[in-house]
This record gives C-alpha cells, sequence and structure tokens, in this order.
C-alpha cells in the first residue's frame, strides 16, 4: 500500500547517512527529492508545498537535534509530518444512546461505496451489534441485489424497496427501530461532487435519517481531486470521516495524507483485499512508521493477542529456540496464523518485510496445499522428518494431491528453518 | 504454481507471530514500549525470507494465438450519436489552468514563476511529475533564447506541446473478424473504474449501428454483477450469456463466443471483474481469459482498460501491468464528466503507446464519445 513512498523516502534517507552536517543547499536538494516522491505517491500539490515548506524552516533552524546525524534528522521530520498528515487518534465509535446509530455512506461512483458498507456492517458486528443494511443506490443497475447478495454473506439484513432513495433510507431506519436492530448502514448512489441536483439528493437522504456518522468512501488509487472532492462532500454533508477503499493495490496512497490536511476530519477505516474481514479501523501512528518502513508491529501485536492462546504459544515458542518444533507444532500455528486474516495482510505489518512479500504473493490457498502436505504424513514423520525416504514421499504427494518435489521442498526448507532457529535460539534476550 | 519461498515466509510470520505475542504478554502487554522487542525479533527472523527468490509463476503466452493472420482488417470508427461535443461536456469541469494562465498573463513577462505556475497546474491535473518535467523543459529552454517572449506565447507553447504529445495514435475500434466468426471486445481494469457501464454503453451504440452484439457475462466475482449487466442487455436488446456466481470467466467468456458465432452474433462484448493490477493471482487468471478467448472462433479485435478520471500516479502502473497481462490495445477514460482531469493518460500515451480510444462523461448510454486529444487538451486551458 504505502510501501513504494516509505521506499522512496528510504533510499534518500539512506544516502544521508553517514554525512556530517548538512548545509543549506543540501536540505534543498534532499527536500526536492521528497517532493517529488510525495507527487508521484499522489499527495495533493498544496500539501506538498506546506509540508516541504515546514521541514525546511526545522531542518535549517534550531530545531535540529545535536544528538542526531542528518538522516536521522530528516527521518524524524518527515515522520512528523506524517503524523500530522494522517490525523491525531483514532476515531472512536460513539453509540447512539437512542438507538439506532446511524451511518451515511457517500462517495463518488466505483469509490467502494457498497462492497465498504458492508464491511462496515460486519466490522459492527464484531463490536456485538446488529447492524441493518439500506440500500439506497437505485441509480446504479442490480446495485442493491449486490447488497443483498453481500448481506447474506455476512448474515446482515437488508432493507430496500423500490422509489425515491430519500423516502427508502428514511423508512429504513424506520424499520431497524421496528425490528430492533441498533446499527443502520446507508449505501447511496455514487454521484460527481459537481453534479449540484444529486448532491442535493444525498443531503436530503442526510437530513431525512440525520447521521451519526457520515463516511466519505474515497478510493486509495485517486490522484489529486480526492481533495476536490472531499470538500464538495464536505460541505454539503459535513463529513466525520473517510473510508480509504482499494488499500491493497500498489497505490501510494497519497490522497489518504492529504485529506486530513485540507479538510481537518480524519481516516476512520481502510478497506484492503477482496475479503469481508479486510477492514480496519485507521490509526495514523502506526501507518507513519509504517510509510516510513517501520512496520506496524502495534496492530500485528493486537491482531496476534486476539487470537492466539497464550499457553500454547509459550510451548511452541519454547520449542521453537530449543530446536523441538515439529511439523505438528508449525501446522498448529498455521491454524492460529489464519485466524488473523489474509496472510499477505499480516506480512504488511512486518518491518523490512515489504518489498518481498509484495514478491513472494503468498495467498492463503498456498496455506492450504501446506496443510494438506503436513496432514498427509503419520505423526513419526510430522516428528522427525528425517525418516521420509523415497517412497514416503511420493505416498504423501499422492495424499495431499502435490508434487514430490512439492513435499521435497516443504522438508528441507523445515529443517533449514530448525537450524536458523537453533542459532537464532542462543541470540534471543535472556527472558 | 507452488513457488518455493513462500513457506519460508509463512515461517517467518509464524516465528514472528509468536514472538510478538509472547512479547506482548511479557510486558503486560504494555503497547506503548513494545515494538523495541519485537523488531529485535523479527530483524533476527526476516533475512530468511529474502535469499530465497523465485521465479515468478510465468505462463507462456503461446506466440501463434497472438499472431494470427487477419485476413481484410477492416476498421470502423466508433459511432458516435453525441449530440453535445466532447468539448462542451468536458466544459462543465473547467478551470484547472485557469486560475494558473491568469496569474502568467497578469505578469506579462517570461520568467521562472510563469513555469512555476504552469507547473502546479499540470500536477494538479495529474499529468505527473516525469511529463511535466519533459513537457516544460524544451519551453524553459526556449525562453530563456528569447524564443518564448510574453505570457501568451508561453500558453500557447504549452498548448501545442500538449497536443502533439498525444498526436498520431490510431484512436479507432477494430472490428477484424471475416465474416462468420463474431469480433470481440474484452473489458479489463480495476474495480470501480465502470467496466460495466462502459460496456452497456458500447452495447448500445453497436447495436445501434446495426450489429448484432452478445454481452459475455465474465465478471463472476462480484456480487450481482451479472444482474447488472442482465439490465444492459435488457435496454439495448442485445444476447447476453451469463454463468454461475464463481463460475471460471474464461470458460464464461468461452462460452459467449462460441455461443455468439452459433447465433451469428457479429460482436462480443466480454466484461471481467474487477481487479487489482498488484494482484498477482488474478491478473494470471486475466491471463487465461486472454489466452482462452483467442482459442475461441472469434477475433479479439480490442482489449479495453477502462480508467477513471480520477485515478492519480496508479494508472501508470495499472496499464503497465493489465498491459502486460492481456496486451491492451486501448484505454477507455471513464467520469471525465466530474472534476478530475485525467491527466494521467499522457504518462499511459506516451511511455507505454497505448492509445486513449473512448472517453466516458456521464451515466446515460450516448455519454462515451471518441477521444479527440485537441479537445481534451482545449478543456484544460479553459477559461
Amino acid at each position: 500500500m504505502f510501501d513504494t513512498l516509505g521506499e522512496r523516502l528510504g533510499s534518500i534517507v539512506g544516502r544521508l547517512r553517514n554525512r556530517g552536517r548538512l548545509s543549506e543547499a543540501e536540505v534543498d536538494e534532499v527536500l526536492a527529492e521528497i517532493r517529488v516522491a510525495l507527487l508521484d505517491a499522489d499527495v495533493n500539490v498544496t500539501v506538498v508545498r506546506n509540508v516541504i515548506a515546514r521541514i525546511r524552516i526545522k531542518a535549517i533552524g534550531a530545531e535540529v537535534s545535536k544528538a542526531l546525524d542528518p538522516a536521522q534528522q530528516i527521518v524524524k521530520l518527515v515522520h512528523q509530518e506524517l503524523i500530522g498528515l494522517l490525523g491525531g487518534d483514532t476515531l472512536q465509535i460513539a453509540y447512539a444512546s437512542q438507538p439506532p446509530t446511524v451511518v451515511l455512506m457517500a462517495g463518488l461512483q466505483g469509490s467502494g461505496k457498497t462492497t465498504s458498507a458492508a464491511k462496515l456492517a460486519n466490522w459492527f458486528k464484531r463490536q456485538g451489534r446488529q447492524p441493518l443494511l439500506v440500500g439506497a443506490d437505485l441509480q446504479r443497475p442490480a446495485a442493491v441485489e449486490q447488497l443483498r447478495v453481500l448481506g447474506a454473506g455476512i448474515d446482515v439484513p437488508v432493507f430496500s424497496d423500490a422509489g425515491d432513495p430519500v423516502d427508502v433510507a428514511a423508512r429504513g431506519v424506520a424499520e431497524a427501530r421496528r425490528v430492533g436492530r441498533n446499527v443502520v448502514i446507508v449505501d447511496t448512489a455514487g454521484r460527481l461532487a459537481i453534479d449540484e441536483e444529486m448532491m442535493r439528493e444525498v443531503r436530503r437522504i442526510s437530513d431525512a435519517v440525520s447521521p451519526n456518522y457520515t463516511f466519505l468512501v474515497v478510493d486509495a488509487m485517486t490522484g489529486q481531486d480526492a481533495v476536490t472532492v472531499a470538500q464538495s462532500f464536505n460541505d454539503v454533508l459535513s463529513i466525520d470521516g473517510v473510508i480509504l477503499s482499494k488499500l491493497d493495490g500498489d497505490a501510494r496512497g497519497g490522497a489518504a495524507l492529504s485529506v486530513k490536511e485540507v479538510i481537518g476530519k480524519p481516516i476512520a477505516f481502510t478497506a484492503t483485499g477482496e475479503k469481508i474481514d479486510a477492514f480496519e479501523q485507521f490509526h495514523p501512528d502506526r501507518m507513519a512508521g509504517r510509510i516510513l518502513g517501520m512496520g506496524d508491529m502495534l496492530t500485528l501485536i493486537e491482531q496476534a493477542e486476539s487470537v492466539f492462546e497464550k499457553d500454547q504459544a509459550e510451548a511452541a515458542a519454547k520449542k521453537l529456540v530449543g530446536g523441538e518444533f515439529t511439523l505438528d507444532d508449525f501446522l498448529e500455528q498455521l491454524q492460529q496464523l489464519k485466524k488473523m486474516g489474509p496472510l499477505q495482510n499480516v506480512m504488511g505489518m512486518i518491518p523490512g518485510l515489504g518489498a518481498q512479500v509484495k514478491d513472494a504473493q503468498i495467498s492463503d490457498d498456498q496455506v492450504k496445499i501446506t496443510e494438506a502436505i503436513i496432514r498427509s504424513m503419520t505423526p513419526a514423520e510430522r516428528s522427525n522428518p528425517q525418516i521420509i525416504n523415497g517412497s514416503r514421499r511420493s505416498r504423501i504427494a499422492r495424499g495431499s494431491g502435490t508434487q514430490v518435489q512439492d513435499v521435497n521442498r516443504l522438508v528441507k526448507q523445515f529443517a533449514e528453518m530448525q537450524k536458523m532457529m537453533k542459532r537464532f535460539g542462543g541470540r534471543l534476550p535472556s527472558r | 504454481m507452488t513457488t518455493s519461498n513462500w513457506i519460508i515466509v509463512a515461517v517467518v510470520a509464524t516465528l514472528v507471530v509468536l514472538g510478538v505475542a509472547l512479547i506482548a504478554r511479557r510486558r503486560g502487554a504494555s503497547v506503548a514500549d513494545a515494538s523495541h522487542g519485537e523488531s529485535h525479533v523479527v530483524s533476527s527472523a526476516a533475512p530468511a525470507a529474502p535469499a530465497r527468490t523465485v521465479a515468478p509463476a510465468g505462463v507462456d503466452v503461446p506466440q501463434d494465438a497472438l499472431e494470427k493472420v487477419v485476413v481484410e482488417p477492416h476498421v470502423v470508427e466508433a459511432p458516435v450519436e453525441v449530440d453535445r461535443s466532447l468539448r462542451s461536456r468536458l466544459g462543465k469541469a473547467r478551470g484547472v489552468f485557469a486560475a494558473a494562465t491568469a496569474a502568467v498573463r497578469g505578469r506579462g513577462g517570461v520568467d521562472d514563476a510563469t513555469w512555476d505556475d504552469l507547473e502546479e497546474a499540470m500536477l494538479r491535473a495529474d499529468l505527473g511529475v516525469r511529463v511535466v518535467t519533459e513537457l516544460l523543459q524544451p519551453l524553459r529552454a526556449m525562453a530563456k533564447k528569447r524564443d518564448i517572449a510574453d505570457a501568451d506565447a508561453a500558453i500557447a507553447a504549452l498548448r501545442s506541446a500538449m497536443v502533439e504529445r498525444l498526436a498520431g495514435a490510431d484512436r479507432s475500434l477494430h472490428l477484424e473478424a471475416q465474416s462468420g466468426a463474431p469480433d470481440v471486445w474484452l473489458m479489463v481494469g480495476v474495480n470501480g473504474a465502470g467496466k460495466t457501464t462502459t460496456l452497456g454503453k458500447l452495447a448500445a451504440q453497436q447495436t445501434r449501428a446495426g450489429r448484432r452484439v452478445l454481452l459475455a457475462a465474465g465478471d463472476t466475482f462480484r456480487a450481482a454483477a451479472g444482474e447488472q449487466l442482465d439490465v444492459w442487455a435488457h435496454r439495448t436488446g442485445a444476447d447476453i450469456v451469463r454463468g454461475a456466481e464463481g463460475a471460471d470467466p474464461a470458460s464464461v467468456i468461452f462460452d459467449g463466443i462460441q455461443g455468439a458465432t452459433a447465433r451469428g452474433v457479429d460482436l462480443v462484448l466480454a466484461d471481467t471483474a474487477g481487479r487489482l493490477q498488484s494482484n498477482t493471482n488474478l491478473m494470471e487468471e486475466l491471463r487465461k481469459v486472454r489466452r482462452v478467448a483467442e482459442k475461441g472462433s472469434g477475433v479479439v479485435s480490442e482489449v479495453l482498460l477502462v480508467i477513471d478520471a480520477t485515478t492519480g500516479q496508479n494508472g501508470l502502473s495499472q496499464a503497465r501491468q493489465f498491459s502486460d497481462a492481456t496486451q491492451v490495445t486501448g484505454v477507455v477514460l471513464t467520469k471525465l464528466d466530474g472534476s478530475a482531469k485525467g491527466g494521467i493518460v499522457f504518462a499511459i500515451e506516451t511511455e507505454l503507446g497505448i492509445p486513449v480510444k473512448l472517453v466516458g462523461l456521464g451515466e446515460t448510454i450516448d455519454d462515451l464519445a471518441p477521444f479527440d486529444p485537441v479537445e481534451f487538451v482545449d478543456a484544460l486551458f479553459d477559461e
């Protein structure tokens, strides 16, 4: 997602290492490169100008710490700026004291409103709420049908009807009250910010349902126009936050960096991936670190904590560093890992792995193949893979529907991993 | 399909996650200072991954499939029945250069500020740093030699440089099949770009031009994409071939082509599911769609990449990856009736040589028009 911007900034900063104090001309040279990196990442032109000006003042002025080398200074200044741009605290949802809590979704055509509405409903469900989806996009052919299919998939009811979208939205909220759903998510038709008639319509929907939250869905691949769009929608609807969609592509997310600065509204959620649970709250401080290649360990820790059994994890870790980690344990850990969501997302949060993960293209299907191979082994083979000979190998391959080479590769790499872990175990900080 | 390094990557992930879980607990989940401990664990474990680089699971596209002999290729222009000109429609969102050109004219002469103003206007239109630099450098040089004397000359020079950059491309839509076999136009692009809508508009225009059209609902992934296409088939009177949700898109499109041949249809418009170009597995699927479509009884004469005009610099990556997978023959720039300018097409055309063939200007059937570089550039400069 933001990796490319991180890489660009990283390489600029890398060249500054081992340099003494920077002259004013050298600072300008570096800033010119950072400017291009930000513009290539689709950060808004005005925002770039402001950011560069602020960094310049601090870098040349008195704020530079003597303790830091030039590279660290620049990183620190850029990091500070990124956090400022992304917004301070995570948006916490405050539920209405008189349910239902009403959420209105708005945005351009194709920004991902309908999919995001369903993902948000699923998120509320995981928070223990009972959401109702309301299909008020009566414009796009089959949009309501799409919402119904998505709703059925996550077991969330969907209300819609033919007629006037304002009327449908209002009746949807009434319906939620009637059947006792405590969150209502209203999906609206995509519209252009300059289409006055359509903007008046969404305003009427908003007036009719008095939403507690109005979210603007913005495609992460949007260019300079993101800011214009956010401004226009904010003028008409007073939005509470942005849902940034399609963040799993190689977009550099500059739009995300610009919206907060220009309209003062935070990014509330990010949507990644094709799966319905690929939807997270947005944490500005963590994202700033991620952009600069510092990984997102906090999110990783939180997710790990929610799925891993403490005792099991400790036992497995002990075995791991003691070199007693078996394929059975590995299988067990893979099961836990799968609960943390798409593997690619998990890997993305690990510092320094960004580029390799992109090349590796690990998919969850591939995890299934590993599982199949291990499950086709006898208990003896799992705890002692050395006994796997030619005939065992072909049996395992047959049993798991893979090739003998796949089995070989797994066994070989598992052995290498064990060796590596033994070495690594010696260096682990004492507990 | 199995690459060898993912196992190691998975192992590393497992280890990291284990370590993270443990350390988080040992510190009583004091989140604030946890990151130091973890990065230690990680930096030791991570190097296992990069050591194993594996050639991507390359799928060879058979060359002979791509070099079908075309007998008597004839080319048709996209029938245009738009009463309002592209320029007047684009005009709705004018003004991106207006502020800059006004400021430049206000100063009268040509100096650094002139070029800075124009540069900023071009960046705001999503032309991208590289294209902007390439366009402005020769103009700056000319100004130094006094070949550009005043503000009006500078603006005029930029305008013609931009038009020049988009000149000479073949923007016609091709029909190359011999009688008895259908032409196939394949729509590809990222999620939400407007593939299905564009396909519906094309169906309307082509049926009106007297061709028998069949829609192949190759988007078997997105919920209700087939229903959306059904609506378009109904509106335009085109035939439609659908598969079950989750069906193999390549076989749905293949069936569509075979069905079209049997029914004497002239043109198959094939939809595909939106996908992000960074998703290798889905791009491989699309590669297969393209390959299998070639094996049908028709001729794939257009592969149209649909790009949303709001797209920023990511559009270049979209064009590059989709072209690599499906040999894109043209771009459809959609949603140009909004405030977005679609400047990324400059980079796509000049760096990748893929012509923009059509622009989408609204939601009705007729809001699909041929791309005209002069009108496109003029609309940017409109004051």
